[in-house]
């Protein structure tokens, strides 16, 4: 160890002078047991005190408070993420909701045009059938027209030809007659 | 004085104040300063540590709070939750024996004469220490146990004859208790510090010898140099091992009969 430098005091070296008890081992030396116990109660005791009412509490508070704050926080966490959760499930739900309600709009939609091209179908057929009707009303009529103007012909052409012909004088009445004979 | 070779002089305790109390003396002395110094610098190097008391620990908090959790850890693991009420006696005693064996490992030091000084290199101090372990144990065992207390000698589930054998044994066990406690601690420092001076003395010979005997003085120096690695290891080994004996004690107290 270090030279020791007693001189530095020389009221210290006088007192390590004679205080050297002799050569006795100075650990075994029971000059200052007392002083030694004495002292090691003070302090200890004071260093006990200043301990466990300022210090522990200090460094065990400083511990726990930031433990609770992490527990504190992952709750918080786990609070904010239950919440995210929600929303996930319900943001899932009202686009499910809506996918729902846009299939049920288009399929009434597709009703809707359904029902009107078959109504829009139905009433053309009808006019188309009306007109129909009514040209082949029509055409029929003509053509009794056409055939009662035929018969008027046919006599008249007789008569003619028979005057003509055979130079019989013969009237459209009785042309008539033998038409109509001529006819069954 | 020609002990700057002498193994024991810094062993030495010479009276700061004189202090007489009847006939006892009381004197201050360097012992008592360094003590003094240990309570001092613990205290205010963990309140330093501790003045900020951030939420996120700087280096000094950190260190404060291994300390704390340390002791704290050892108390659990020996004596369970419920040895935590002698947290602040363990954690003082603990940083007191630290304190003073880490001081002792100064040459010089702003002290009375100059040089260092181990508290604990003296069998009273650590005695105490250990009697006031002992005092607690048994006064807690007694306190909280009453009379089971006394199946701490009688350990459970062994046949009956050999309690005849069992019981003698645990009652010398328990009182040498407080001298093997003692005497661990004060034997440590004893022995090392007096290693370290004796091999400090050779380097001081070797040199004053001369010639070529000063370059063989470079091998005590690098001894020396191991050695006073292995001594910061031993103060703080036997601070924790006087704590954690202590602990283990207290666990006899709270659990009697094992």
């Amino acid at each position: 160890m270090a030279p020791q430098t007693h001189s530095e005091t020389a009221e210290y070296a006088a007192d390590a002078a004679h205080s050297g008890a002799e050569g006795a081992f100075p650990p075994f030396d029971p000059t200052y047991f007392a002083s030694q116990i004495f002292w090691l109660a003070i302090t200890f005791g004071v260093l006990y005190f200043l301990l466990s009412r300022w210090v522990l509490p200090r460094i065990g508070g400083a511990i726990e408070e930031r433990r609770d704050r992490i527990a504190d926080d992952l709750d918080a966490a786990s609070q904010m993420k239950s919440q995210a959760d929600d929303a996930v499930k319900q943001y899932e739900r009202s686009l499910a909701d809506a996918r729902a309600r846009a299939q049920s709009v288009g399929a009434e939609a597709k009703a809707d045009a359904d029902a009107s091209i078959s109504e829009e179908m139905s009433r053309v057929d009808a006019e188309l059938q009306a007109e129909q009707d009514e040209a082949e009303a029509r055409i029929g009529e003509l053509r009794q027209k056409a055939l009662g103007e035929l018969d008027t012909i046919a006599a008249t052409t007789a008569v003619a030809v028979a005057q003509h012909l055979a130079g019989l004088d013969v009237t459209d009445d009785e042309a008539r007659k033998v038409l109509a004979g001529a006819k069954e | 004085m020609a002990d700057a070779t002498n193994p024991i002089a810094q062993f030495e305790i010479h009276p700061v104040f004189p202090l007489k109390i009847g006939s006892l003396d009381l004197s201050f002395t360097n012992s008592s300063y360094f003590m003094v110094v240990a309570v001092a610098l613990t205290v205010a190097g963990l309140m330093m540590a501790m003045s900020r008391r951030a939420l996120v620990p700087g280096r000094g908090q950190s260190v404060a709070e291994m300390l704390y959790e340390f002791v704290a850890g050892m108390i659990r693991d020996t004596a369970g939750t419920e040895g935590l009420r002698f947290f602040p006696f363990v954690f003082t005693l603990f940083i007191f024996i630290l304190m003073a064996n880490l001081l002792g490992m100064f040459h010089y030091f702003p002290a009375p004469g100059l040089h260092g000084f181990t508290v604990t290199s003296h069998i009273i101090v650590t005695f105490a220490l250990s009697l006031l372990v002992m005092a607690i144990v048994v006064g807690y065992g007694i306190y909280k146990n009453g009379f089971k207390f006394l199946k701490l000698f009688a350990p459970s589930g062994i046949p009956l004859p050999l309690y005849i054998i069992v019981t003698p044994v645990e009652i010398i066990s328990f009182l040498s208790r407080p001298i093997s406690l003692s005497v661990r601690l004060f034997a440590n420092m004893l022995a090392g510090h007096i290693l370290l001076k004796v091999f400090a003395g050779f380097i001081v010979m070797l040199g004053a010898a001369g010639a070529g005997y000063a370059v063989i003085g470079v091998l005590p120096f690098f001894m020396l140099l191991a050695l006073t690695a292995l001594e910061f290891l031993v103060a703080f080994l036997q601070a924790y091992v006087f704590a954690i004996l202590t602990c283990i004690y207290l666990n006899d107290a709270l659990h009697p009969g094992h």
